[in-house]
């Protein structure tokens, strides 16, 4: 009895923990290489290319390993005058959380891809992320270097006031679904329509968010080149350089679960019950829940490789336009987004009418107007014209 | 002893220690951090509790905004090597009065059976409750009509949501609104213009810094 308890609350799991651990972080140090060389396509040059030729690995794919080899090799140089033991708790605190939140996502179908069942799972991760900025805050103070502070700072500010829309763009999702179980809120995506289409503000807020949160570009401030040297992480050599970087890779991977999760669909590719909804692949057996991992992992690499378009696209926010986009913006918007999805969901139980749909037009809307937008013929604005105007 | 209690005695004790070390601490940051790990460990035994939620989001609150804020401002004012001489401060006797008076306070009145029906069950911190008239027969034959008290077992995060929802709703609402006077009172008070007599102890190059901060405002808006 006890053995069957052990068995299935603690050696499963962390087996499963430890299979799906290893899994995303070989994606995470693969993301640096591909990021080097997506960002290199993008921006017409060839990115690291080398590595591992002479051994016949093509495409310079033994940057991989040589990266971290490199990392562990460099001489560890510890600033004299810093304060040791925030120094060093720094860039180990926030890779606790970004590993930890990997046993509360569901890869597949359940319960084989499932690492812990969790009724308040959302919440809970999304708690364990919101400890992930005291690397960034004490790392960057206790370095005792001004760019540092100010990196460290910087951050904590971005991260606390990003918090606030990254948690209210979720709250429409749960309305709908009514639950904190990523497991449920999945099912219920497959057996509706995925978030996306009802909650599509909340899906935008939560795309903007969730770049903020992670400190990447147009919001990577902490670290801005040009006026902080390297931000928070400038007096961080060698392996405690890396550990930042592995923890900021995690929860961008995180994040992508998330958004993946929560408005498209997870494991599921299904409308209304029709497709590949949780018990078509569990009727599959094995081969149905490796399947449902595959769509998953697709789906999150799609919004990983979007992070990084976004790096190659967008140029960096100035400080005040970040806070200014995060507090009178983004809030109010995630408000509003609530209050409309509050009040269509009451009418719906009361008039009888499926919420979602109302919903989904209305998104859809948003959609056709913005390509009209976007897409509508426009008089060429010759030069001289615009010189004139200003 | 079962996992439970072991798992209790383990995290209690951390957090005991750890709240200790808080005001034991010179360093005010590794004060903050031990709060940190003081509100871990707290978040550790209201899971224990089956109030999942509440440990969640004391996480999420405590831990993820507010002892940021904390850290935030301890770095701001940067005071890193206070003075060694003094172990106590000069309100020693009276903290130790307000700690002991709370104390009592909580281990006397806050108890199951004060405010509401004693826990009757592990149940009942994860139960919703509907009301409803129904009519009742006396002994005697009479008909009364009485209010019904329905439980029904849901999770955490549902009780605490329809709790604070229908019966304490008014003091949940007096308590945003207190929050909100709160946060607009330090926005009028960090917002509000100096006087003639202040700013002239205002250092120039912070004004000077202030002046350019304006030219380059109002030279992006036009």
């Amino acid at each position: 009895m006890t053995q069957d308890l052990l068995l299935r609350y603690l050696i499963w799991p962390l087996v499963k923990f430890l299979v799906a651990f290893i899994i995303v972080q070989v994606i995470v140090a693969a993301m640096n290489w591909v990021e080097r060389r997506l960002l290199g396509l993008m921006q017409a040059r060839l990115g690291p290319n080398r590595v591992g030729r002479e051994f016949g690995i093509p495409w310079g794919l033994a940057q991989i390993v040589a990266d971290p080899i490199k990392f562990i090799l460099k001489e560890d140089i510890v600033p004299s005058s810093s304060e040791k033991v925030a120094y060093f708790l720094g860039p180990m605190l926030p890779l606790i959380p970004a590993f930890l939140v990997f046993c509360l996502i569901p890869y597949g179908p359940p319960p084989t891809f499932v690492v812990t069942h969790v009724n308040v799972g959302l919440l809970l991760i999304l708690a364990l992320t919101s400890t992930g900025v005291y690397g960034i805050i004490l790392g960057g103070w206790a370095s005792n270097n001004k760019y540092s502070l100010m990196g460290g700072l910087r951050s904590a500010a971005q991260m606390v006031s990003y918090e606030v829309p990254f948690g209210l763009s979720i709250v429409g999702v749960l309305m709908l679904c009514g639950s904190f179980d990523l497991v449920h809120i999945i099912n219920y995506q497959a057996d509706h329509i995925w978030n996306l289409f009802p909650q599509l503000i909340a899906a935008f807020i939560f795309l903007v968010a969730m770049n903020a949160e992670n400190n990447r570009t147009p919001f990577d401030l902490p670290e801005a080149e040009s006026e902080l040297v390297a931000g928070y992480h400038t007096e961080y050599s060698a392996m405690k350089f890396a550990f930042f970087m592995l923890a900021e890779y995690s929860s961008m991977m995180v994040n992508c679960c998330l958004m993946v999760s929560l408005f498209f669909g997870g494991w599921t590719m299904a409308i209304n019950g029709y497709g590949l909804t949780t018990g078509v692949l569990r009727g599959m057996g094995l081969l149905g829940g490796i399947l449902g991992a595959l769509i998953f992992i697709t789906k999150v690499m799609v919004f990983m490789l979007m992070y990084i378009w976004f790096r190659a696209t967008f140029p960096r926010f100035r400080f005040d336009q970040l806070m200014d986009l995060g507090w009178k913006w983004m809030i109010p918007l995630a408000l509003a987004n609530i209050a409309v999805t509050a009040i269509v969901v009451l009418l719906g139980d009361q008039f009888d009418f499926q919420g979602e749909v109302v919903l989904s037009i209305a998104g859809a809307a948003i959609i056709v107007f913005t390509l009209i937008l976007l897409l509508r013929p426009r008089a060429k604005v010759t030069h001289a014209r615009r010189v004139s105007e200003a | 002893m079962s996992p439970a209690l072991l798992v209790f005695a383990l995290v209690g004790t951390v957090a005991v220690a750890a709240s200790i070390l808080v005001v034991a601490m010179r360093n005010p940051v590794h004060s903050a951090l031990f709060l940190l790990l003081t509100f871990l460990c707290v978040a550790v035994l209201f899971v224990m509790k089956d109030a999942e939620f509440v440990g969640a989001v004391q996480v999420l609150v405590y831990a993820g905004g507010i002892m940021v804020l904390f850290l935030f401002v301890v770095m701001l004012i940067n005071v890193r090597h206070l003075p060694d001489e003094r172990v106590l401060s000069n309100f020693w006797k009276g903290g130790f009065a307000v700690g002991l008076a709370v104390f009592i306070l909580f281990f006397t009145l806050v108890r199951p059976g004060v405010y509401h029906d004693p826990v009757s069950s592990d149940k009942a911190l994860r139960s919703t409750y509907t009301y409803r008239h129904r009519k009742v027969k006396q002994p005697d034959g009479t008909v009364v009509r009485k209010l019904i008290r329905r439980g029904k077992v849901v999770g955490n995060s549902e009780a605490v949501g329809m709790a604070l929802y229908t019966d304490y709703l008014v003091p949940f609402e007096v308590a945003s609104l207190f929050l909100l006077v709160a946060m607009i009172g330090a926005i009028v008070i960090g917002k509000r213009e100096l006087s003639a007599i202040e700013e002239e102890n205002v250092p120039a190059y912070m004004l000077e810094r202030v002046e350019t901060e304006h030219a380059v405002k109002g030279g992006m808006g036009a």
